[in-house]
């Protein structure tokens, strides 16, 4: 089969240059696309860019939410080229242990101060175990088994899982919406820069994400373990040769990416101060879209292509309908995946090259 | 390799060795025998026809995904979208929907006096059949040159934008406008009655006539998938799903055979969608999830990816776990045990949970196909020169 969209390298001819350019510049145009147009509406309107800008500001938030799961998404497929379908469910998982971990650690809406921070900090912790031991032991049982078989068979495993984890959701909290205490009062106005409103919810998802990333990015760039998983990612067998053991590499990291799930469920849970057995699903679609829009396998493309979901997800909410996010931000999935399948930053993939 | 192609071969061109008839044969003439008469055991309006009717058409749609899925290898996660095509199908044409118009066609006198559009199943069902056939040829299009797993996030997105669409598009599409297309999840209703000749009136009290419309149809397909996969088609599916790059240096079309592969697949959701909608009585959105997709893909799996009659097993089995056994049998289970939970609810938990064992322990299906059997056990078999990871374009 010719390489789909990915060229080959090095020598390129003019016309596939010319091609991934414009699949390129396409893919950026077709993301401001929604931006620009109800930018351009606002101002025929009233002149006024500012609900645009706090659409966009929401959306980041937001976007900090899904760029954290799709790193998992990102590292797992990196390593193992498996589409980890469950991992938008263990996201659910962390928010319910966010959730339940709030009565335990007995934090209330009177808590305040110092106490709520090293509340909030100790459930963060938690939430980011549990998620990182349960994704562990999923790849072990569901995973690890089926690293030799055909390519469909540890995904039909992980749609199987993620069923696994929306049932235990179920059993858990029961089938509606359950509401979160608003500890940090996550829609009270912090500070406002020319016309947009930083809400507390808004500084936590920064406070949490942006040094979960940087450590992370810098974890796996220079930290020994983080050169045995590029290694395995690169080729898996040369990395064995070279006495690394690839079964632990991979491990770790679900390890990561589970953690990361559970930082992530802990936002959601504040942030959106509710918490559903159902919202790993869809949180786990856009998260992947985010991560196959950024380049799957590139650490920065997931976190980039997050906050770029996460815009999209609020200018749909605010302006279209709610009930319309869902099928617009697939149709994006869909365009990406057939005119630029590496992403805006480029796949870092064994397939890739 | 020997094996499989001699047997392939006697199907072309040697006619029938005469002998003792296999046992296999056998059975299969004894099933379908029982499975003819089995109503007049039962009361014509007895529960257990109509759940065996709905297993049946299930059949159907697990015979259509097996040949996305099984034959040529690409794992379909939308497939609800084609039955919902089909059922909303059924629902335009066969019911006072589009109250302004005034069709009838092959429908009975009291049908008649009604608005709307009313046609007989006969006509509707080869509508929904080529209205499905091509949406998915249109959905496959864009992922003809994905691999594997992006083939499967692809058609997953396809089958959410379906529902999503079936939902939301009683009050326009995309908050443009305002026309109700699909009554969202109020749904269609009622939905006509299928209307046959030579069999007793469809009613609701009556279940005998849909339990044998939904025989002829299955044992129909089955029929199609073995003659399909003994087809030259059939064959360059196989070929594809086995090595893609292999196929097409041996000239096979892959592109025109895997919209094949779509557009058959569709089409036999389309048509148990026109069914289901016509017994079920109504068509809503609620139907169209993506947690029924992976029903129909657990039935696959269950009996074997590829094998026509462990497909048949497969959705027959899982359709009475769900309709049967779980409500009835096992329901008692929980609190017994002192727990506090409807186990109907953890229905999708539960066929997860089937999905992950089998893959794990039986990932060749209860009654594997010889070919894909052998594909297992080569690879399990640990062959020293195989690589750690796949890696395939």
């Amino acid at each position: 089969m010719e390489s789909a969209a990915i060229p080959e390298r090095p020598p390129r001819s003019r016309g596939e240059l010319a091609r991934e350019v414009f699949s390129k510049y396409g893919l950026i145009v077709l993301l401001a696309a929604m931006p620009v147009w109800f930018g351009i509406r606002d101002l025929a309107d009233d002149g006024d860019l500012s609900r645009l800008a706090n659409n966009m500001k929401d959306g980041l938030s937001n976007g900090a939410i899904w760029a954290l799961i799709a790193i998992g998404y990102t590292l797992v497929y990196g390593i193992i080229e498996l589409i980890n379908f469950a991992h938008g469910d263990l996201f659910m998982i962390g928010s319910f242990v966010a959730f339940g971990m709030i009565g335990s650690v007995g934090l209330t809406i009177a808590s305040a101060g110092l106490g709520l921070f090293l509340g909030l900090l100790l459930i963060l912790v938690i939430s980011m175990i549990a998620c990182g031991t349960l994704n562990v032991m999923i790849e072990r049982v569901a995973y690890r088994p089926l690293r030799d078989a055909p390519r469909l068979a540890p995904l039909i495993t992980a749609v199987g899982f993620s069923f696994i984890l929306q049932n235990v959701g179920l059993l858990w909290l029961g089938g509606s919406h359950t509401s979160v205490p608003d500890l940090i009062s996550s829609q009270k106005e912090l500070f406002s820069i020319a016309g947009v409103n930083v809400n507390n919810g808004d500084m936590l998802a920064a406070v949490v994400t942006i040094p979960l990333v940087i450590v992370l990015v810098n974890f796996i760039s220079r930290s020994r373990i983080g050169r045995a998983m590029r290694a395995t990612a690169q080729d898996p067998q040369a990395a064995r040769l070279m006495g690394i053991n690839v079964d632990t590499t991979i491990s770790f990291t679900f390890l990561l990416g589970g953690l990361m799930a559970g930082a992530a469920g802990l936002i959601y849970a504040l942030y959106q101060t509710d918490v559903w057995f159902f919202s790993g699903f869809i949180a786990g679609l856009l998260s992947f879209t985010a991560a196959v829009m950024g380049g799957i396998g590139n650490l920065k493309g997931a976190v980039l292509g997050g906050l770029i979901i996460g815009v999209i997800q609020q200018i749909s909410d605010n302006r279209i309908g709610t009930e319309w996010t869902a099928a617009i931000v697939f149709a994006y999935l869909v365009l990406i995946l057939v005119f630029r399948p590496q992403g805006l930053l480029g796949e870092q993939t064994r397939e890739a090259g | 390799m020997s094996t499989t192609t001699r047997r392939r071969g006697r199907n072309f061109t040697t006619p029938e060795k005469v002998g003792p008839v296999p046992v296999s044969t056998l059975v299969a003439v004894v099933a379908i025998v029982f499975a003819f008469l089995f109503p007049f055991f039962f009361e014509s309006g007895s529960g257990f026809i109509g759940d065996s009717t709905t297993a049946l058409i299930y059949v159907v749609m697990a015979l259509g995904l097996n040949i996305v899925v099984g034959f040529a290898g690409l794992l379909d996660l939308g497939y609800v979208a084609f039955f919902a095509i089909g059922a909303y199908t059924m629902g335009w044409l066969g019911s006072s929907w589009f109250s302004d118009a005034n069709v009838h066609v092959g429908v009975s006198e009291v049908l008649q006096k009604q608005p709307g559009i009313h046609l007989n199943w006969l006509i509707i069902l080869p509508c929904a059949a080529a209205a499905a056939a091509l949406l998915g040829a249109v959905l496959g299009f864009p992922t003809l040159r994905l691999r594997g797993d992006y083939i499967a996030i692809v058609t997953l997105a396809f089958g959410e934008i379906i529902g999503r669409i079936a939902v939301n598009s009683d009050e326009g599409f995309l908050g443009i406008g305002s026309f109700n297309l699909t009554n969202g999840r109020s749904g269609i209703t009622p939905v006509d009655k299928i209307d046959l000749p030579f069999l007793e009136r469809f009613t609701t009290l009556n279940l005998r006539p849909w339990y044998w419309t939904a025989l002829v149809l299955a044992l129909v397909v089955v029929f199609i998938n073995f003659r399909l996969r003994d087809s030259r088609i059939g064959r360059a599916w196989i070929a594809i799903r086995e090595d893609e790059v292999a196929a097409v240096s041996m000239g096979i079309p892959t592109v025109r055979v895997k919209l094949l592969a779509y557009a058959m697949g569709a089409a036999l959701g389309g048509m148990a969608g026109t069914f289901l909608g016509s017994y079920i009585n109504v068509v809503n959105a609620d139907q169209f999830e993506f947690s029924f997709s992976i029903f129909v893909l657990a039935m696959i799996i269950l009996g074997g990816l590829g094998s026509i009659w462990g497909v048949v097993v497969g959705a027959l089995a899982l359709s009475y776990i769900n309709t049967r056994l779980i409500p009835d049998v096992f329901n008692t289970v929980p609190s017994k045990l002192g727990l506090d939970f409807d186990l109907t609810q953890l229905g999708f938990g539960i066929f997860g949970f089937l999905l992950v064992i089998m893959m794990v322990l039986r990932p060749q299906g209860l009654l594997p196909e010889k070919r894909h059997q052998a594909e297992f056990a080569d690879v399990t078999g640990g062959s020293g020169d195989e690589p750690v990871l796949e890696v395939r374009r």
